[in-house]
């Protein structure tokens, strides 16, 4: 049986950081996952090609690499917003403000967890403890730890990233 | 690296050490990190070598020291200042203090406090003292000699005997005895073995994984290679969240460093004995710090459990007897190989041996890592080393074993930390997160929390977890806006009693132990939701934000 | 050197059992009625529907009898009160998880899930329905995927993956959210690995899978076909 590994969905340069992955792992089924967090790292979310892609050299039914690309919440198959804003929803953020965080995300920002802004500015992610439980609560705009978090601090930066985008 | 070799690497290093007159050691694990310790540690450098002081004073990043509250901390030895809430600003007079022998008073933090005095450091000995990005600071302190007494004076029998007589139970919540686990696999036949070490920490609150990863990899690799030599294991996996790329990094570095050093790979220290570690990383999944979801996102597939039996002792990665022990209890082992089983076994109490690490948070003046020996009582960790609650208010629960474990109320604080005791109240050590609730935390709305959690985690495969926590998860949200009716609570007990017994695994079958516990010490806040629709701890009038 | 063979009491009647048989398949042998769903016979059992657990003295939990292999001794007990609510509160957990209305349903009096209900004497549901809103996929040219009527039993996905091999089908999402999907969530009748064997259908236990032009009550499943294949994959001379 001749089974000839696939070429990348286009020449987008970003390819060979997937290709890379899966060879790093001896193109074996179990790299999946690993395979996954590349494409996701080197293009921001998971796309069809990217999975078609992954599924064809690694030899997986395309319904199993669906399967496991929605199963960890990590991934994600839809484009980014341009910032990302992760609040941390861990039992010492919780009981330390992390819902008055969120309230004010949906009031001012018309955001509710996993929804990107329609204008594609802001993405809103929960997770589930980001580990800085002593500055809770704790917030994480575009890799930025913000901690002892008040909703009118995080208001302020994001609104900052909005002007910033404009101007 | 044979002993010898090793010990003259050890006493090298140190050497080299001591030529510094001080050292500034400054936290570089995530919280201190994000509170800007990188950029703390970088102005010391600077400022250090303004001075021309680069020959006598040593600037170092080491990892957690514990009072997370306190942070960014920086240390001075040999002076043993500690100083606490650290900026850039500071650093001229930190340098100068160095100069002038005296302290600056206004950062300095009591060494003799409460909360550092009654830790007892095993796990973390290290943390806060050597670099986690240097094989040759963890040498000096003494690191791998265990592994090299092991592989040069004892047979892997024996190994397993002195962890065995430890005691040393899994500190991942589970609490199984683990020279049994490794004893099991030794025995099962097969030729291939694999060892994971399981860093998924996924209780939201805990953080205990975490810090042992950014303070200590090395620790964490030595017990690994200790157990796969006890075992007969050849290739190893350390499973790490993907939310926690320091971890990761850091291990990949202490990985590289140990393979250079001839600690990794094949013929480790010129023995016959080879075993080669990789890095996996999670992907967002609670259930993962399952085991046998674990081994299925190993193999590359969704994170559902299987059922067990068969256990992955005896049927694990891809069929092949896998042994998979959690973060801190492989930190464990190095001491116990260089000390004797009986070392630990003579600390804590005698079921539950040696200490453990507890991430405090919550509503308590001193959040961050500890490290106790088991038996203590909560009252102290709350009280002595946690310095109680803000601004004078009252202990209402303490919170252990996160969405798998229960709140402990504030009359039951006498209680021991220790495993048969924790679960006899209704909660369980669990993996150490230790939150602390004040009056003004509503349980039902704690509950509720976890819940939310524990449905939003399950994996789906069986019905009971996959409908009930739902459902468990839709009646509490009833409770708390004061929807429910008389039928409610008893459809909640019902259905918890249904979910716990019948559930696959672990996180299902733990996941109404929150709402058993809090309806078994504050049944008096359900029925004020359900008859009167108040909150009385006065805090959940607004309902959902969600 | 042993013989393989193992003596065992389910519900207190002496049997015999072939050494690596489960507890189910010692029981259906012997005419003991143990409820199941996600099991199949040929298919690889998963224990997720969790209606098979019995009472094994000596075990602290409740066993899954369609994976437990059967022990020497073991002593099982298939019916009690508490089996019997627990199976209840499952099938109660089920109709309430997704929209099953027998009367205009295509599996109407052929469904298993409504075998069960009536044979467990299930006569009240406890818990408030969800009605969420899923799709009916009738793209394929000769069968339909009605989601409202899926147990999520994996039965489909396990007869794909073992038999046919063409593994078209597989979970997404996960807890409540997940789903059975075909390929990369494309409609059925788009998906580029199905065959159109057909064998989904005949395993799939409620109305989610079946034959286009059956009406109410008119999709009896073929399931002979499996056990067949069994048996004709056999290569024991």
């Amino acid at each position: 049986m001749i089974w000839a590994r696939p070429a990348p969905p286009s020449s987008d340069k970003r390819w060979k950081m997937v290709e890379a992955a899966m060879r790093r792992h001896g193109y074996r089924r179990d790299a999946l996952i690993e395979a996954l967090h590349s494409a996701q790292e080197a293009f921001g979310y998971l796309e069809e090609d990217g999975l078609r892609f992954v599924a064809q050299s690694l030899r997986l039914p395309l319904s199993l690499v669906y399967g496991v690309a929605t199963f960890y919440h990590f991934f994600t198959l839809k484009p980014p917003g341009r910032h990302t804003c992760v609040v941390c929803t861990g039992t010492a953020c919780h009981i330390n403000g992390a819902p008055a965080l969120l309230g004010m995300l949906e009031r001012e920002f018309n955001l509710r967890p996993g929804q990107t802004a329609p204008d594609g500015s802001l993405s809103l992610v929960t997770a589930r403890c980001v580990g800085s439980c002593s500055l809770a609560p704790v917030a994480v705009v575009d890799r930025d730890l913000m901690g002892k978090l008040t909703p009118e601090q995080l208001h302020r930066r994001l609104q900052g990233c909005r002007r910033h985008d404009a101007g | 690296m044979t002993p010898d070799e090793l010990q003259r690497a050890a006493a090298a290093e140190r050497d080299a050490q001591r030529k510094f007159e001080h050292h500034l050691h400054v936290c570089t694990a995530a919280g201190c990190l994000s509170a800007g310790s990188g950029h703390l540690k970088q102005a010391l450098e600077q400022e250090i070598a303004e001075r021309g002081m680069h020959g006598v004073c040593r600037v170092k990043g080491v990892g957690c020291m514990g009072l997370c509250s306190a942070g960014p901390l920086v240390s001075a030895e040999p002076e043993g200042w500690l100083y606490g809430q650290a900026s850039p600003e500071d650093v001229p007079d930190i340098a100068r203090s160095l100069i002038e022998g005296r302290p600056v008073r206004r950062l300095l933090v009591p060494s003799d406090l409460p909360f550092f005095r009654r830790q007892l450091k095993v796990v973390l000995e290290n943390s806060g003292r050597v670099d986690p990005e240097r094989i040759e600071d963890y040498i000096a302190a003494g690191g791998y000699a265990a592994l090299t007494k092991a592989l040069s004076e004892m047979t892997p029998e024996e190994v397993i005997r002195e962890v065995t007589a430890s005691g040393l139970r899994g500190r991942g919540g589970a609490g199984y005895p683990t020279g049994l686990k490794w004893s099991t696999v030794a025995k099962a036949p097969g030729a291939e073995k694999f060892v994971v070490c399981n860093a998924d920490e996924g209780d939201p609150g805990a953080f205990m994984d975490r810090a042992v990863l950014e303070s200590d990899p090395h620790r964490v690799l030595e017990g690994m290679i200790l157990a796969a030599y006890a075992v007969g294991a050849r290739y190893g996996y350390i499973y790490v969240r993907a939310e926690y790329p320091l971890a990761v990094q850091r291990l990949r570095t202490a990985i590289r460093q140990a393979e250079r050093a001839g600690l990794l790979g094949d013929r480790i220290c010129g023995t016959r004995f080879g075993f080669a570690v990789e890095v996996r990383l999670g992907a967002g999944a609670f259930v993962c710090g399952e085991e046998t979801a674990l081994m299925a996102s190993i193999e590359g597939r969704r994170g559902a459990p299987r059922p067990r039996p068969p256990y992955p002792a005896q049927q694990g990665l891809w069929g092949h007897s896998t042994l998979i022990n959690n973060v801190e209890t492989l930190a464990n082992v190095p001491p116990i190989i260089e000390r004797g089983g009986a070392w630990l076994a003579g600390i804590g109490t005698p079921r539950s041996t040696g200490t453990k690490v507890f991430a405090l948070a919550g509503k308590i003046i001193n959040t961050g890592l500890i490290e106790v020996p088991m038996g203590i009582r909560l009252r102290e960790i709350i009280y002595d080393i946690g310095g109680g609650v803000p601004e004078g208010r009252r202990v209402k629960a303490v919170q252990t074993g996160g969405p798998s474990g229960g709140c402990i109320p504030e009359e039951h604080l006498d209680a021991p930390v220790d495993y048969e005791s924790l679960a006899e109240l209704g909660s369980m050590m669990g993996s150490g997160g230790l939150i602390v609730m004040d009056e003004g935390t509503c349980m039902v709305e704690v509950a509720r929390f976890f819940l939310e959690f524990s449905a939003g985690e399950s994996c789906g495969k069986c019905v009971p977890c996959r409908v009930g926590t739902t459902h468990l998860y839709e009646l509490l949200n009833r409770v708390v806006r004061g929807e429910a009716d008389a039928g409610t609570l008893s459809a909640l007990e019902e259905l918890a009693d249904v979910v716990r017994q019948t559930s696959l695994c672990g996180l299902g079958q733990s996941a109404p132990s929150p709402v058993l516990s809090t309806l078994r010490y504050f049944r008096p806040e359900y029925e004020a939701h359900v008859r009167e629709g108040r909150c009385l701890a006065g805090s959940c009038g607004s309902g959902d934000k969600r | 050197m042993t013989t393989g063979i193992k003596t065992l009491r389910i519900d207190g009647r002496d049997l015999s059992a072939r050494a690596e048989q489960t507890i189910l398949e010692v029981a259906r042998e012997n005419g003991i009625f143990i409820p199941s769903l996600c099991y199949l016979e040929g298919l690889t059992p998963v224990g997720a529907c969790r209606l098979c657990l019995v009472e094994v003295k000596g075990a602290k939990r409740l066993l899954p009898a369609c994976v437990t292999v059967v022990e020497e001794g073991m002593e099982v007990t298939t019916r009690s009160e508490r089996l019997d609510r627990y199976r209840r509160t499952i099938l109660e957990l089920l109709f309430t998880e997704r929209n099953h209305i027998c009367s205009v349903c295509v599996s109407n009096g052929h469904c298993e899930l409504q075998g069960l209900a009536e044979r467990l004497n299930l006569l009240h549901v406890r818990f408030p329905y969800r009605y969420p809103r899923l799709p009916v996929d009738a793209s394929h040219p000769r069968f339909v995927a009605d989601h409202n009527r899926c147990i999520l039993c994996t039965r489909c996905v396990r007869v794909c993956e073992e038999i046919e091999g063409a593994h078209t089908w597989d979970l997404a999402g996960r807890g409540i959210e997940a789903r059975v999907i075909t390929d990369l969530n494309q409609p059925w009748g788009a998906s580029e690995s199905c065959t159109g064997c057909g064998k989904c259908v005949h395993v799939c236990p409620t109305g989610a899978l079946s034959e286009k032009g059956r009406s109410v009550a008119e999709m009896a499943k073929r399931r002979q076909f499996l056990p067949y294949l069994t048996l004709m994959r056999d290569k024991t001379p």
